[in-house]
């Protein structure tokens, strides 16, 4: 079955149509990364997915449920769709812990112990339960970020969504969080990753998606993609990428 | 390298800091010099008036009527703190039956009490959160509502039928004190805060009245002096904050401009107008707003309207808060599955208030001053009663002293609250500049 | 990427396809709407019940509503008015504009004395000097600290006790020794010093009586002004064309200050004041300013001065040190970096508290009512004693207030868009 089917979708904020037909399909257990400039509908796109944004014209399905101005279907996505931010999005005033149990307890509606015992296994796979009773701001950015993908994890989501998780990390701290999601690939999670980490996505994705201007304008695997670009614009695209590496 | 540890010996010490702090150059030390002279004479005239050549006593005749000729002598020379001494009991508690004034002293305390607990952190923190506890400040609901649910019943079968219902009422009214207690006590497991707030203000509102527990009971108009105040400022707060909270979170909802709209326009109207104009309109218009038969009591109505005044000064204060969160953590809270209001509860209010507590305080400042405004309307807070006493003959032309006295209560308050605010503050900008 | 190219985003001819509302209750726009449908419903319901119970209430006392009052003759004694008014013969609605007309001036005079006296003290809590710092602190301290009504009462029995006119106050008398000489050197031949009075009637202050020689006076400030502006424009020309700038403050002196005196010189110098004195019981000439008046305008000035200094202290802080010593390094003179750089970032920075600060002083200026100095609150106040009309004099303040509030914040925001434009 496939997990997310977007079918030519389409989104303006005011006038400006910043997708433009964006269709795409991820199978269960696909891993995607999507690239592309800054300012290309990247994070627009996945923001999408799970309806931080909402679309306009075409139509979105996940996990067998369509995106619509429909409350219930609102809810069933949230539960199943996990969120990893550029910026962390801790909660500063929650420990780790908390952070991790809040969604399970009060949507899930998972009892505080169980909520608890599953949060620490999670703090666990992502190798920081020792810092549970912390606060966020207690801890560096790479171990933030690791506590924000197991406070995901903690909902037990069928598909994980990652936008630019290590651009704002310090150079040193960018492996920990991309060994932690290469840990998650291998456990057989659906992914759409939105990264510019080349080595990341030669190594776990199934795909990339090159997006420029609002569409996709190429996708392959990543070998093909990156030793054969088809357009001048990849071309440029992976140019900036290795200078800038 | 150890001896250099050690600035040199010129730049430390006191010689060198006066040198830098008031003899900096020409200008500062003829500026030092200056200030020193007039302070020095300021500061003389002002002991010689208040304390050497003071009054602190007058004799009474066999009337009981105070004997001034001796101030009245002294005038302009020396201050008649004897005027103080006469009429502190009356500044303070007012007409409050004068063998009971005990209790509107504890209030004072328990006023008291009460801020300076609410600047404990602990206090704020989550209580137990066990089910039990949560069980206790049910019954305790459950129990107040059941006599208020018999009292209901026979209201009506006494207005609708004419008839008495054989109900224990007597057993529902201590059922209800019973009630009472384990709500609170529920509350301030659960919750410190909000126990404490909610407890110490019943505590001083049963002092007030009295009529249970053996205290004789003191009607509304009796009450007056420091007490009125602090009830005014302070009910209005705990009253006005939690309007203030849903103005605010109405004003910045995106999905209902309708609510928004309501929002914006109590919030400027409000803010448009003096407090004076509010009160006004609660002291003569309110009763035209009731339907005929009903008099609603005037510190109720002053209490209203500087709730409704306060609610929306909060609410800007409040949603000031609000804008200083940043967006991710209400996307981050929205990725979860959290509904809006578990998201307000548990994410952005948490964050939001703890925010805007230095402004909050401040803003509590101006209601406490502000509430001096019901004299106008003749309601008899603090100052009210400093008027009143300077009525008496004898001692009407010792206002100074009076006002003096006044003015020192009132920045005994306000200065323990802005050093509390300014003291948050400044942890707040290191927490943030971490 | 490719920029050069047209963006097929912004220029695409597609637009966004309008959504229609499905009446359901999943529906986040249905549910928005139902909601705000049993909101608005319940404060409407709430406002039309005591709508309700108001008109019955004054049917039932037999007040006619609506603002016909306005046209009676009112009855209330104005003590102090811009504008001729006779109790008895004048109406309500001219004792009412009268009313607007003392809170501006109390107000409007008061926010210039206000910002002058807490820019002031806020410079003062920053100076150097460890005494100047503290003593403004505690001004800024003790002031913020008394109810305002307080100091009111406080200001005006002060007043009171004054002597009788008979016995008035000399100002030029309550300073002692060299001050007092000083003074007299300089003012006694004018009279000046001497003939400003402070009695419990009221202080007289002196008055100029305008001459034809005045006038020439002010017509030779209004070309120095117009010369200086004009020579300003000429500067920054200047400046932008050869990258020198003429000096302006010689020619600004000159224009402004040696011009109009050279004008008063050359018309013999003339002097001529009103001088108040006193015949029988009360005083004669001279311009009086009533002890409501000045004990309002004190109590307002002093107290609203002190959140002023606050606001001015934090504005000038909040230029970072930085600012002052990148500028430093780019080789600017003190002037210049206080003109072009630390005094626009301050002045943004005052400018929105500095508003409030200016409405709270307006708004505060209604406790007038309480030491019966008449302004727009005390005489609305009688009047809807007079007449019954509760809710119509409540409007009336109500209007005023917002009216002016809305000026100020108007006015305030243009302002601030407009030096937000030169400092950019
Ligand atoms: N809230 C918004 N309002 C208006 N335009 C937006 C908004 N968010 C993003 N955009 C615009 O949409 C385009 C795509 O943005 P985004 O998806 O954030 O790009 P990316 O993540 O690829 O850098 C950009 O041109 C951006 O300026
Ligand atoms: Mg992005």
């Amino acid at each position: 079955m496939n997990a997310i089917v977007l079918d030519k979708v389409n989104k303006w904020y005011g006038t400006m149509h910043v997708l433009r037909d964006i269709s795409l399909t991820v199978a269960t257990g696909e891993k995607v990364v999507v690239c592309g400039p800054s300012g290309s509908g990247k994070s627009t796109m996945i923001r999408c997915i799970n309806r931080l944004e909402t679309h306009q014209e075409g139509s979105i399905v996940v996990d067998g449920t369509e995106l619509t101005d429909d409350l219930r279907s609102l809810d069933t996505i949230r539960r199943e769709v996990g969120m990893v931010f550029q910026s962390f999005n801790l909660f500063p005033h929650l420990t780790i812990l908390e952070n991790c149990t809040l969604a399970p307890i009060w949507v899930r509606k998972m009892p505080k112990a169980e909520a608890e015992a599953l949060a620490m296994s999670y703090l666990e796979r992502v190798k920081i339960p020792e810092q549970a009773k912390k606060y966020p701001g207690q801890l560096s950015g790479g171990q933030q970020q690791r506590v924000a993908i197991a406070r995901a994890l903690c909902m037990r989501p069928k598909i994980m969504l990652f936008d630019e998780p290590t651009s704002a990390l310090d150079p040193e701290m960018i492996k920990e969080v991309l060994d932690t999601m290469i840990g998650l690939a291998q456990s057989g999670m659906t992914m759409v990753c939105v990264t510019h980490e080349m080595g990341f996505a030669r190594q776990v994705a199934d795909r990339v998606v090159f997006m420029d201007r609002g569409e996709i304008v190429e996708s392959g695997p990543p070998s093909t993609l990156f030793e054969a670009p088809k357009t001048d614009r990849l071309k440029l695209f992976l140019s900036q990428i290795l200078r800038g590496d | 390298m150890s001896d250099r540890t050690q600035p040199p010996a010129g730049l430390v010490g006191p010689i060198p800091w006066l040198r830098k702090n008031l003899f900096g150059s020409w200008i500062s030390t003829a500026i030092t010099l200056l200030l020193i002279y007039l302070i020095a004479k300021i500061v003389i005239a002002l002991f010689a008036w208040g304390v050497v050549n003071a009054i602190w006593r007058v004799p009474y005749n066999q009337n009981g009527i105070a004997q001034t000729a001796i101030c009245q002598d002294a005038k302009g020379l020396g201050a008649c703190w004897a005027v103080i001494g006469d009429k502190y009991r009356l500044i303070l508690f007012g007409r409050f039956p004068y063998d009971e004034q005990w209790r509107p002293a504890i209030v004072v305390v328990l006023f008291v009490a009460l801020f300076v607990l609410s600047t404990i952190k602990a206090v704020w923190r989550k209580g137990i959160v066990s089910p039990a506890v949560r069980y206790i400040a049910l019954a305790g609901a459950g129990l107040i509502l059941l006599d208020n649910l018999a009292g209901l019943l026979e209201t009506i079968a006494a207005v609708g039928f004419g008839q008495h219902l054989p109900l224990p009422f007597d057993l529902l009214a201590i059922l209800n004190t019973v009630g009472k207690c384990l709500l609170i006590a529920g509350l301030l497991l659960l919750w410190p805060a909000i126990g404490v707030w909610v407890g110490t203000l019943a505590l001083i509102l049963v002092l007030m009245f009295g009529g249970i527990l053996g205290l004789a009971p003191v009607a509304v108009d009796y009450w007056g002096g420091l007490p009125i105040t602090l009830i005014l400022a302070t009910f209005g707060l705990a009253f006005a904050f939690p309007i203030a909270v849903l103005v605010a979170l109405g004003r910045r909802s995106t999905q209902l401009p309708a609510v928004k709209m309501l929002c914006v326009v109590y919030v400027e109207l409000i803010r448009g107008v003096p407090l004076i104009s509010v009160l006004f309109m609660a002291s003569v218009m309110f009763p035209l707003f009731m339907p005929p038969g009903i008099n609603v009591d005037k510190l109720l109505r002053a209490q209203i309207a500087v709730i409704l005044f306060a609610a929306a000064y909060l609410a800007e204060v409040v949603r000031g808060g609000l804008q200083a969160l940043p967006k991710g953590q209400t996307e981050a809270a929205d990725a979860m599955g959290l509904s809006y209001w578990q998201k307000t509860a548990f994410i952005i209010l948490p964050q939001a208030l703890r925010l805007v507590i230095p402004p909050l305080v401040n803003t509590f400042i101006g209601f406490f001053k502000d509430t001096s405004l019901v004299l106008i309307i003749g309601l008899f807070d603090l100052l009210t009663m400093g008027k009143i006493a300077l009525s008496d003959p004898p001692w009407q032309s010792f206002s100074t002293e009076v006002y003096i006295t006044l003015a020192a209560i009132y920045i005994v308050f306000c200065y323990g609250m802005s050093r509390y605010s300014r003291g948050l503050e400044q942890e707040l900008n290191k927490a943030r500049g971490r | 990427m490719s920029a050069t190219a047209a963006d097929p985003r912004v220029t695409a001819a597609r637009k966004a396809p309008k959504r229609r509302m499905r009446v359901s209750w999943s529906d986040p726009r249905f549910r928005a709407l139902v909601w705000q449908f049993i909101i608005l419903g319940i404060v409407g319901g709430i406002v039309w019940y005591l709508v309700f119970n108001t008109n019955k209430n004054l049917a039932a006392r037999h007040i006619a509503t609506g603002f016909a009052f306005l046209h009676r003759v009112a009855g209330i004694p104005i003590g102090e008015s811009m504008i001729s008014y006779e109790p008895s013969v004048d109406t309500y609605g001219r004792a009412l504009w009268i009313g607007v007309l003392n809170t501006l001036k109390v107000a409007g005079i008061g926010m210039v004395l206000a910002t002058i006296l807490g820019t002031l003290i806020g410079i003062g809590r920053l100076s150097g000097n460890w005494l100047m710092a503290k003593l403004t602190g505690f001004y800024v301290e003790v002031m913020r600290d008394i109810p305002l009504l307080l100091q009111l009462l406080f200001w005006y029995t002060a007043l009171q006790g004054l002597p009788a006119p008979r016995q008035a106050w000399r100002v030029a008398e309550l300073m002692d020794g060299a001050t007092f000489h000083l003074f007299h050197e300089t003012f006694a031949n004018w009279q000046f010093g001497s003939g400003m009075l402070l009695s419990n009637r009221g202080s007289r202050i002196p008055i100029l009586n305008w001459e034809p020689a005045d006038n020439w006076i002010l017509a030779a400030f209004v070309v120095g002004a117009i010369g200086t502006f004009l020579w300003n424009g000429h500067a920054n020309r200047r400046q932008e064309a050869t990258g020198i700038r003429p000096k302006v403050w010689p020619v600004a002196f000159g224009l402004l200050l040696v011009l109009p005196l050279a004008v008063w010189a050359g018309f013999g110098a003339p002097l001529n004041f009103e001088i108040p004195t006193l015949r029988g019981f009360n005083f004669q000439g001279g311009g009086t300013i009533s002890p409501e008046y000045f004990a309002l305008l004190l109590g307002l000035v002093l107290y609203t001065a002190g959140y002023i200094a606050e606001i001015v202290r934090s504005g000038i802080q909040a230029v970072a040190q930085g600012q002052w010593e990148a500028a430093g390094a780019l080789g600017l003179r003190r002037g210049a970096i206080l003109r072009h750089i630390v005094l626009p970032q301050a002045l943004r920075v005052v400018i929105p508290p500095m508003t409030s600060q200016y409405l709270n002083l307006t708004k505060n200026s209604s406790l007038a009512v309480a030491i019966g100095y008449q302004d727009v609150v005390s005489i609305a106040n009688t009047t809807l004693n007079q007449t019954g009309q509760a809710v119509e004099g409540i409007a009336v303040i109500m209007a005023v207030f917002l009216t002016i509030s809305l000026s100020i914040s108007l006015f305030m925001n243009w302002y601030n868009a407009h030096i937000a434009l030169v400092g950019r």
